[in-house]
């Protein structure tokens, strides 16, 4: 079997080093193929070289951790093992919260030797399980290489939580309801009623409504809390769409799910992060 | 009426109604049943007549001008805060003199008429002095005015007792905002996310770079000094407040390597002045947080103090991701260390001092925020000229 293959996420130099280095001396047979400082090279880096562990720091520039985390679980390719994720923080007593909620493996800054090695021999244990896991059956039946359900319905606890805490914390911004869209020197406005769906595009936010489209300077991220969840559903990192407006739901093998819309042709796709929405029973 | 400045914060624990309502009637009869009592025996002492009977007359009429005080109290007050809720604060009964003086005198009058016959009712006498009875003119008028008086002596009381719980309950409040805001202070200022990072920095450059660490240390600890300390000294000179920030960005300069530059101008002619400490502390720490950090390429931070004019003006700019970036989710541990900035300048120099926070007015974009302090008059060599020269 090829060595295992790893890549380091975390901004602070120094503590990338040094973890580099420490991992280098309790795993000697691990490669470390990507190091970097910031989320969005942390998920290009990962779909481009596919290492088997990814650690990956909490608080970055660029996208957080459980970003690189949520953008990895939906771009990840269907046919190939999902890496194990090790998250890095120094204090964020949600995501600890979380992760010990949900067995999911993490540091904490500043970390003891023992307590890496207590680390590394976990990801040991779990890729010698996968490794025996895929000789034993046949591929296709045992989907293992693929992103299991126990992964996915961790993601979606970490993301929960971190929603949450934006969302319970005091400053939770006030419900949305008329957006105003800028063009030139007009402005339209928006009832957040009128919206279909939105999407991500780059530093803006496309607003969808059934005749036109709008954008608005604002990140999906600052929008999102400030939307209702019972009318509006996340259905991918980059798409929110009003339930109302989802006339029906197409699973596929992928794990993924194509809604077709009632006021709108084009359709949209639901990740499989999201696809447990979409039950159909 | 002084306004009750918070009144969610100063209610009790919630009782349920029930209990409430014993405790309000208990309230008012603990006050109105001995009034009732000692002009039932200041009545029948002056008219000989039987202390028994006379008590149930004035229970009548006494509760009888109570309960309609009472009533058009909460009734006003409800009226008044429907029309202008920024009128009367939330939990206040009281709707002011104004309307209580005429409220309690009508009071007074009515409820005697409605007591008596109530009395006479229940005794089944006549004792009921009507303004058309001559002969009763006498004892009705002066049965009147005790009523009256009684009846403003309650309010009176009832109005200065509610004034003096709620001026308790404020101080109380304020002295649990005070706590508050000082637990909040520490927090924002011993962000244990920056306490571990750099503790994590320190734990590596022992292994690598033994000076360094050592030098690190030294910073880190002058930092908590200064953060634990600082609520002890009030004023500290501009190079003290210049040493304590680059404390800070030495650290910070440790964890973030490369991507942070850091400029400091302090003219040598500034550096003696006396400046509230460790006010420039959380402007540098949201510029790092809230400008640099959150940019990939990072970025540089630029410290200054200058004179203008009258005032001494100190400016932190960064090259970060400016203003706008945050516009739509306000952080609250932004607004929270620039209010306490505000209110610390507010309290030492009034409407002397400002902050202000804007975009960085050139294409490197960021963020700048300017202090403005009055020119501490002491140290003045143009004031101290000026004088000599009157």
């Amino acid at each position: 079997m090829n060595p295992p293959r790893a890549l380091i996420a975390e901004d602070e130099p120094l503590l990338r080093d040094a973890l580099a280095a420490e991992l280098r001396s309790a795993w000697p047979e691990l490669q470390l193929v990507a190091q970097v400082g910031d989320g969005e090279r942390a998920l290009g880096e990962a779909l481009a070289l596919r290492p088997e562990v990814c650690f990956l720091d909490i608080r970055m520039p660029g996208a957080s951790g459980l970003e690189v985390a949520q953008a990895l679980a939906e771009d990840w390719p269907a046919d190939r093992a999902f890496p194990l994720l090790v998250f890095v923080t120094a204090y964020d007593q949600y995501a600890l919260k979380a992760f010990e909620a949900q067995a999911v493996d993490y540091l904490v800054k500043p970390w003891s030797p023992p307590r890496l090695a207590a680390c590394v021999q976990r990801l040991r244990a779990r890729l010698a399980e996968r490794k025996g896991a895929g000789e034993r059956a046949d591929r296709s039946a045992n989907d293992a290489a693929a992103l299991d359900e126990r992964t996915l319905a961790q993601l979606r606890a970490l993301l929960a939580a971190a929603a949450d805490e934006s969302g319970t914390s005091a400053d939770r911004p006030p419900r949305l309801e008329v957006i105003q869209a800028g063009v030139g020197n007009m402005v339209h406005l928006v009832p957040v009623d009128e919206v279909v769906y939105f999407e991500a595009a780059d530093k803006y936010v496309r607003v969808v409504t059934a005749e036109r489209e709008h954008l608005i300077r604002t990140s999906l991220r600052e929008l999102l809390p400030q939307l209702d969840p019972q009318r509006f559903w996340q259905v991918h990192r980059g798409t929110v769409v009003r339930a109302r407006s989802i006339a029906s739901a197409q699973r596929h093998e992928s794990g993924k799910v194509t809604l077709t819309l009632r006021e709108r042709a084009e359709r949209l796709t639901a990740s499989r992060l999201y696809a447990h929405l979409f039950k159909g029973q | 009426m002084t306004a009750v400045a918070d009144p969610a914060a100063v209610t009790e624990a919630p009782a349920s109604t029930w209990r409430r309502a014993v405790r309000f009637a208990w309230e008012e009869l603990r006050v109105g049943l001995p009034l009732c009592v000692a002009a039932a025996a200041f009545i029948s002492l002056l008219f000989r007549e039987s202390f028994t009977g006379t008590l149930i007359y004035s229970l009548c009429i006494g509760l009888t001008i109570q309960l309609l005080i009472e009533a058009g109290r909460h009734g006003i007050a409800a009226a008044l805060r429907r029309r202008d809720p920024q009128h009367l604060p939330a939990d206040s009964g009281w709707p002011g003199w104004a309307w209580m003086a005429p409220w309690t005198a009508g009071a007074a009058v009515l409820g005697y008429f409605a007591g008596s016959r109530l009395a006479d009712w229940l005794t089944g006498a006549q004792r009921t002095h009507l303004l058309t009875d001559e002969s009763h003119l006498h004892a009705l008028t002066l049965i009147l005015v005790i009523s009256l008086a009684m009846a403003f002596g309650a309010v009176f009381f009832f109005h200065s007792r509610g004034r003096m719980d709620s001026l308790q309950a404020q101080a109380e409040a304020a002295q649990r905002r005070a706590a508050e805001a000082q637990l909040m202070l520490l927090q924002s200022q011993l962000e244990p996310h920056m306490l571990f990072n750099t503790l994590a920095n320190l734990r590596v450059l022992i292994g690598s770079d033994p000076p360094r660490a050592q030098a690190m240390l030294d910073h880190l600890i002058a930092f908590l000094r200064a953060t634990l300390g600082a609520s002890r000294r009030t004023l500290q000179s501009l190079a003290d407040e210049f040493d304590r920030v680059h404390d800070y960005l030495e650290l910070m300069t440790l964890r973030m390597g490369p991507r942070l530059t850091v400029r400091s101008d302090l003219p040598a002619a500034l550096r003696a002045l006396p400046v509230p400490s460790l006010v420039l502390q959380p402007l540098v720490e949201n510029s790092i947080r809230h400008g640099l950090e959150p940019q990939v390429a990072g970025g540089r931070i630029e410290l200054a103090a200058r004179r203008d004019g009258d005032a001494l003006v100190l400016s932190v700019r960064d090259t970060g991701v400016g203003l706008g970036h945050h516009r739509a989710a306000a952080h609250g541990g932004r607004r929270f260390g620039l209010e306490q900035v505000r209110s610390r300048l507010a309290a030492l120099f009034g409407a002397r001092a400002s902050l202000t926070l804007r975009d960085a007015p050139d294409a490197e974009g960021g963020t700048l925020a300017e202090l403005r302090l009055p020119w501490p008059a002491a140290n003045v060599p143009a004031n101290a000229t000026a004088q000599a020269a009157r």
